[in-house]
């Protein structure tokens, strides 16, 4: 009965360390770990003896010295005063909101374009296929700057707009004002102000605030109506009547809420050389705004594409079976299917919109790297700390939306055995 | 009696109609595939006035290109107020959009070498052809290195006995053991480039000089630079991603942090921000006194780059295997890195070759950014071309150039793919 698994006589050899499975892991991992700490020791004592050479430390107290440069295009105050974390911050704020703006339009455009590929019409699936395979083959760089140059060359002067018979006009009854310098849009002002709340770094705008909770209220007061009515609907068979209903819960407490603030609109007016009033969108921030949008559409289009054609024939055909209609069949049964396939991609073509926003650089947009990581950099001389601070940001934002990604793919994960 | 009951009965067939004129040919398909609904309708009549509006607007602009003119007030000149294309600055400069700054009596190299490139892809790409031009392919770098920076060619010569040195080490070492025949291998093959190699090209180069001239870095520039980067790129992501990505599903958990830890930075941060660190701080992080070639430092960045996107496309592959593969391989007794490269390796690869191309593509299209840090490649060049007072002010002719050729190359490459999935689909659809 000696059933033992024991090898007779197998005492530990040295040997063992690199034949026998059970602790040949365990040494390629120490080897491993060895080399990888003396790359790094090696490189840190190099970046060691290099700063000392060069009289330089490592040190993070340039951010609270004052920056004094100016940043043209900003979400929170900022003057030549300020300091470089605040310069820091800007930068950050401006490379968000680009990449928001971008992830928005490029999700709208890459949705469209990526059904319309799809539709029986031939000329238009074959126009959004030039669309798709014209931007996904041509760096982004170019297209960023093409489109710079189409802004800058093509539009207007604003003296254009002067005269009796002006060369140009402006759009949206007489509301905006497409220049080689910028776009002149109407600015939202309230006759009865509620001031400002400063929390330190940022200050909050009261109005926007309170414009904002009322939208969320409506939203939950459309929600909870829905809900209702589908509750009723379940219960009874009747879906009651909620169109006019949502209608109003939508629009009306914004507009008591704006009427109340005195809303009004201010609109763009030209004086002097320039427009003057109303808000400024520099060519810079729309060109990086267009060209992420068009290029990532491309790219979004084709992850919307393969989406829908991974949900097999069976399923829409089972729904036209049942007697449901092709825009129904595509809102119930197609859509909710493909959108599995779609999110992983949609979320790692956002992560692509907000590291390309550091293309910036190309048109002079004040974004993450041209605050921390160009002019931060360049005046104190403080390259190693600089970029580490820039690699790091964005390293957060990466990871934020990456897990942001991983806790809706396992909400949406097919429930298996 | 019954013979009045039958009121009429048809004899002999109705000759066959023609189908209606808007059932058949071009009619029918119109209606069915451009008219069908009231939607249709629209999206047709909105995709004819986009058509349209580009006609309109680029056509006499494409109709009125001028190709011969040696300045672009000779275009305007020519053109007379008319809208055209000046096509001139594209025959004037074609040479320095590819080239760069590489002196014009020494272009014969680079053509050569992208010729020679062709040749040395080729059986790679594509299964039909000879085995034997495997070798070529192996030797082309050290080839195409000489060709391109010149010097003397026994530095190249000597490189390449490296890996010789390696081959000899191992099969002298493999009676020993597998394990020790590797180490064996790399430490020769590290030592033969540190110390013999060098020394031995100056010796062999004295005695037999050929060379051919020097050519900086500084003058490269234009297509050739993006090619260098991208193609070298392509060809050490792949390997380098395969490996990181086995490290990143291994079993052995600090192999596999190190892994992750390595393809997560590297995916976190924008391309941007390392080639910036390429030419910023890599000083730093080197042994004082080092100072190394700028497309050599942008190559390594770049590859990194791609390897770490290369190396999440190949997981996927991987994790697409079934797990019945993994065990089948185990039953049939084969070690790790047999089983890796003749069950898992060669399903997982087909499964990401589109995300593979994918990577290719967008490390190709990624060379453009090597403009920030002053390497003049196309798009950098085009600005030193409006810099000439002949040029200065043309910008869609350039930027249409330069799209038109990185499209080839990037279309190309996705076709290629799509050719690759069909060849190498087995299943049976």
């Amino acid at each position: 009965m000696a059933t033992s698994s024991e090898i007779p006589g197998a005492s530990f050899r040295l040997s063992m360390l690199i034949y026998d499975t059970r602790y040949r892991s365990i040494t390629i991992q120490i080897v491993f770990l060895f080399l990888f700490m003396a790359g790094f020791a090696w490189l840190v004592d190099n970046t060691l003896t290099n700063l000392a050479e060069k009289g330089k430390d490592i040190d993070f107290s340039f951010l609270g010295m004052r920056a004094g440069y100016d940043i043209n295009q900003r979400l929170v105050d900022y003057t030549n005063d300020s300091s470089h974390l605040r310069a820091w911050i800007v930068g950050l704020l401006n490379t968000l909101v680009l990449a928001f703006c971008a992830c928005v339009t490029a999700t709208v455009i890459g949705v469209i374009a990526g059904v319309l590929r799809l539709s029986k019409n031939w000329i238009v699936s074959k126009l959004m296929t030039v669309y798709v395979e014209l931007f996904r083959n041509v760096p982004l760089l170019l297209w960023i700057i093409v489109i710079f140059a189409v802004l800058t060359e093509v539009t207007p002067a604003p003296n254009a707009f002067r005269g009796e018979t002006p060369s140009a006009s402006m759009l949206l009854f007489d509301s905006v004002a497409v220049t080689n310098r910028g776009t002149y849009i109407p600015s939202l002002l309230f006759g009865r102000s509620l001031g400002d709340v400063n929390l330190g770094l940022i200050t909050v705008s009261t109005n926007y605030f309170i414009l904002l909770l009322v939208l969320i209220g409506s939203i939950w007061g459309y929600r909870k109506l829905q809900s209702d009515a589908l509750k009723q609907q379940e219960a009874t068979g009747i879906r009651p009547t909620t169109w006019w209903k949502s209608l109003l819960i939508l629009t009306l407490p914004l507009t008591i809420a704006l009427m109340a603030m005195g809303a009004h609109l201010e609109y763009p007016a030209l004086k002097g050389f320039n427009f003057q009033g109303g808000g400024y969108i520099r060519n810079s921030f729309i060109a990086m705004w267009l060209a992420l949008t068009v290029y990532t559409g491309a790219f979004i289009a084709e992850n919307v594409r393969s989406g829908i054609l991974a949900v097999s024939r069976g399923q829409s055909e089972a729904a036209f079976a049942l007697g449901l209609r092709p825009g129904r069949t595509m809102s119930l049964v197609v859509l909710p299917q493909a959108l599995r396939v779609i999110i992983p991609p949609l979320i790692s073509q956002y992560l692509n919109i907000t590291k390309n926003t550091s293309l910036a650089l190309a048109v002079g947009y004040m974004d993450l790297r041209a605050t921390l990581g160009g002019i931060t950099l360049n005046q104190t001389g403080r390259e190693l700390e600089s970029m580490l601070l820039m690699m790091l940001t964005y390293l957060v934002i990466s990871l934020v939306i990456s897990g942001g990604m991983n806790v809706y793919n396992s909400a949406v994960k097919l429930k298996e055995r | 009696m019954s013979d009045k009951m039958i009121s009429f009965v048809r004899t002999e067939m109705l000759p066959e109609q023609t189908p209606p004129s808007s059932q058949v040919g071009a009619m029918r398909w119109v209606r069915e595939n451009l008219f069908s609904g009231p939607v249709n309708t629209l999206l047709t009549l909105l995709g004819i006035a986009v058509l349209y509006f580009l006609a309109v607007h680029l056509g006499p602009w494409f109709k009125n290109s001028i190709w011969n003119a040696d300045s672009l007030a000779e275009c305007r000149e020519i053109l007379a107020g008319q809208s055209g294309a000046c096509w001139g600055v594209i025959k004037d400069r074609w040479h320095q959009l590819i080239f760069g700054f590489y002196p014009a009596e020494e272009y014969w190299r680079p053509t050569i070498t992208f010729f020679l490139m062709l040749v040395a892809i080729a059986p790679v790409l594509f299964g039909g052809l000879p085995r034997k031009m495997m070798w070529f392919s192996a030797i082309f770098p050290a080839l195409a290195f000489w060709l391109l920076w010149g010097g003397s060619i026994w530095y190249s010569v000597f490189a390449m006995l490296g890996f010789v040195v390696a081959y000899v080490a191992f099969r002298a070492l493999q009676q020993v053991s597998g394990v020790v025949a590797v180490v064996g291998a790399v430490v020769a093959a590290v030592i033969w480039w540190l110390l013999l190699a060098g020394p031995l090209g100056d010796l062999v180069a004295s005695v037999v000089p050929v060379a051919l001239p020097y050519i900086r870095s500084d003058d490269f520039g234009g297509f050739m630079i993006s090619i260098i980067i991208g193609v070298t790129g392509i060809a050490l992501s792949l390997p380098i991603g395969i490996l990181l990505a086995l490290g990143r599903q291994s079993d052995m958990p600090l192999v596999r942090w190190i892994c992750v830890g390595f393809i997560e930075f590297i995916r976190g941060v924008p391309l941007i921000t390392l080639l910036f660190t390429a030419s910023l701080l890599l000083n730093y992080f080197l042994p004082p006194g080092t100072n190394f070639d700028i497309i050599l430092r942008v190559i390594i960045m770049v590859t990194l780059f791609a390897a770490a996107y290369m190396a999440e496309v190949v997981r996927g592959g991987f994790a697409a295997l079934p797990r019945g593969q993994y065990e089948a391989a185990d039953a049939l007794g084969l070690d790790y890195w047999k089983a890796q490269r003749l069950i898992l390796l060669p399903q997982a690869l087909k499964i990401s070759i589109p995300g593979i191309v994918n990577t290719f593509i967008g490390l190709f299209k990624d060379t453009t950014l090597v403009v920030f840090i002053g390497i003049l490649d196309p798009i950098g060049l085009s600005n030193a071309i409006r810099a000439d007072s002949n040029w200065n002010g043309i910008i869609w002719e350039l930027y249409a150039f330069i799209a038109l050729c990185f499209f080839l190359f990037c279309f190309g490459m996705s076709r290629y793919s799509q050719y690759l999935e069909g060849k190498l689909k087995t299943d049976h659809r």
